[in-house]
């Protein structure tokens, strides 16, 4: 316990300048899997997604990402384990952060697709269940974020299959694709909008305390929808399009269209990825700035911190400012048949159940998501080829992270408990 | 870098190189025009430029041919079935392999087409040259078939293509009938050698029409799996 009082501002500067790192790590990264889709069928240049991230990852992460925090913060471990030794539970805190952070770093240096939630979630489990008991880890909390990983990629492939399969019925399939484009498009914009303002004013805003019933909730969300849905079509009657082209068999002039929604779906994406994997930097420095404010009592009521989640958003914005230009710059090449009618469908999907995923707490990895949505519009037909490949290696990164976040954190933890105990 | 996002998971498309493969071999048959016109005027040397052309092209179509077969590994989940992309890709090959044949075995026997079925021969293989382009103009619609997710409009718009092609390759039998009489007729005053080949090279300008529609017969299967 006194090591709390005596050392707890260095605890949490630890933790904080980690979990910076972290956040840091997820921006000049993991971003790129949110942007990745929209720079690749070139709706986007490199520089408007940059901005675009920058902006709605912050926007994310502060407005919508308390739920997820709160889970990784409190939602994992039982905290009735911790009440006489809480440094234990702040020692293991910074050591799941160090694991993530470390793990995060190799495998960005060997090129493999691991998620940071996975790495995250397996660490913060690991030293609970190795380093302290096993009856430390709430199981049931743990299956169910286990068993969202599997159910969240179906969901969102299942979503994308019925965006693209709509948009064919309502707008390729038609005699005037491009006419029916101009009068459907937006109200793709609307949905995105309304999704995302409803889970930011329903799940998000609480920290703000702001107030708002279950139906003025819906009212505002439908207002911002429409704004959305409002300048998008604005934007699409300002296009220039090649009127020489047969419309019958040339579909350029339709993704034109389409190009304008997905800046719309980019704003989704990177709002969605914010408010997900925020969590995961900051999650535990909000345990252990919890703990350490209150003194060593373990208060399983108290609210993060103001300054946390801010730290988490630029964190990610100092990422994407140093490095995501060149990620994204790497990445943008070497796709050739992605087009925004099919990119569109992918990241409406994924940005939804990533966006539903957080206002119900579930730290969830966006890019599975995302994988998962893109096979569903390949089931649909709609993507040229999808390399399984690629797609079952993300898979075994899943399987992989888990054990080897444990068994980093438990080192760490261990290491810690020696240095300061 | 690309294996650590999402963008790894894009493979690259069959479509373009496949589009690119037939109009390859469009061309390579098309030579086939100027090549007779230079024979009919017995200009071996200008036959033989438009030959060795004719050759580069066809070579050409054969390495597009092997780098699409290596880019397709198993691995590939694609809106179509690969075995039949890659039967339709043999199929399109095989336009460019009798292109060369016949511009080979005409230009090694310096093979005159007598003076009396000139216009009929030049006509025939003109219209067994527009069904190789009807079945480029079909294949030419697999983006837009990726872009309406293989339903709809546009299949219908493919299946008319595909019965047009048929209809050209109808033609070109009635064609081919009517030329192999004309040549009967004056068989017997021809080398009978020549004569021989003659009807050789009636033939495999046929199956220049019939190696078409066979590509519109595979594109048919491919659309209807699934």
């Amino acid at each position: 316990m006194d090591i709390l009082l005596n050392s707890g501002s260095t605890l949490v500067i630890i933790a904080a300048v980690v979990g910076f790192f972290m956040a840091w790590g997820i921006g000049a990264n993991d971003v790129a899997n949110a942007m990745g889709t929209s720079v690749g069928s070139k709706a986007l240049t490199i520089k408007q997604a940059i901005i675009i991230a920058m902006v709605f990852e912050f926007a994310g992460a502060y407005l919508a990402g308390g739920e997820v925090t709160s889970t990784i913060r409190k939602g994992i471990i039982d905290a009735s384990y911790f009440i006489d030794t809480p440094e234990l539970l702040v020692f293991g805190m910074i050591s799941a952060l160090f694991a993530a952070a470390t793990w995060l770093l190799i495998a960005s240096a060997l090129g493999w697709p691991v998620s940071t939630t996975h790495s995250i979630v397996g660490a913060i489990v690991g030293f609970a269940a190795m380093g302290v008991s096993t009856d430390a880890v709430i199981w049931s909390k743990v299956g169910g974020i286990v068993g969202s990983w599997i159910i969240t990629p179906l969901i969102s492939g299942v979503i994308a299959f019925i965006i693209f399969n709509s948009a064919q019925k309502l707008i390729f399939d038609t005699d005037k694709p491009l006419q029916q484009a101009k009068r459907w498009v937006p109200l793709y914009m609307f949905l995105a909008g309304f999704v995302l303002a409803l889970v930011t004013i329903k799940k998000g805003l609480k920290h703000l305390d702001l107030h708002i019933g279950t139906a003025d909730g819906f009212i505002y969300a439908a207002l911002t929808a429409a704004l959305v849905a409002f300048v998008g079509k604005i934007f699409i009657s300002r296009l220039q399009f090649d009127e020489t082209a047969e419309l019958k068999t040339h579909y350029a002039n339709v993704e034109k269209v389409f190009a304008v929604l997905m800046i719309v779906t980019a704003c989704c994406m990177a709002f969605a990825h914010g408010s997900n994997d925020v969590a995961n930097a900051i999650g535990p420095l909000a345990a252990v700035v919890s703990i350490v404010d209150n003194g060593g009592e373990i208060s399983a009521k108290s609210a993060i911190a103001w300054w946390i989640l801010p730290l988490g958003g630029f964190g990610i914005v100092a990422g994407l400012a140093l490095f995501g230009h060149k990620v994204i710059a790497t990445i943008g090449q070497g796709i050739t048949h992605l087009t925004p009618s099919r990119g569109f469908a992918a990241e409406l999907a994924a940005a939804c159940t990533v966006v539903i995923a957080s206002g119900a707490g579930l730290p969830i990895s966006t890019t599975q998501t995302l994988v998962g949505a893109v096979l569903g519009v390949g089931m649909a037909r709609g993507i040229a080829a999808i390399n399984l490949t690629v797609v079952r290696n993300i898979v075994v990164s899943w399987v992989i992270t888990l054990p080897v976040g444990a068994g980093l954190s438990i080192i760490f933890f261990w290491m810690m408990k020696g240095m300061f105990m | 870098m690309a294996r650590n996002s999402i963008l790894g998971v894009f493979a690259k498309s069959p479509i373009k190189p496949l589009e690119k493969h037939i109009r390859l071999v469009v061309k390579c048959s098309n030579q086939l025009i100027p090549f007779f016109e230079a024979c009919s005027e017995n200009d071996w040397s200008t036959a033989a430029k438009v030959r060795r052309k004719l050759s580069k092209l066809e070579q050409d179509a054969d390495t597009l041919k092997r780098q699409l077969r290596l880019e397709l590994p198993g691995g590939l989940f694609m809106p179509v079935d690969r075995a039949d992309l890659l039967e339709l890709l043999t199929q399109q090959d095989k336009i460019a392999n009798k292109a060369k044949d016949i511009a080979g075995r005409v230009l090694g026997r310096k093979l005159e087409i007598p003076e009396i079925l000139r216009t009929e021969f030049n006509t025939y293989l003109a219209r067994c040259i527009d069904a190789t382009e009807k079945a480029a103009d079909a294949i030419n619609e697999l983006d837009g078939l990726l872009e309406t997710g293989f339903r709809g409009r546009e299949v219908e718009l493919v299946e008319k293509m595909i019965n047009q092609l048929d209809e050209i390759e109808d033609d070109t039998d009635s064609l081919q009938i009517s030329l192999r009489k004309n040549l009967l007729a004056i068989e017997n005053d021809l080398n009978p050698i020549d004569a021989m080949f003659l009807y050789q090279i009636i033939d495999w300008v046929g199956d220049l029409a019939d190696l078409a529609e066979r590509v519109g017969a595979r594109l048919e299967i491919l659309l209807a799996r699934k």
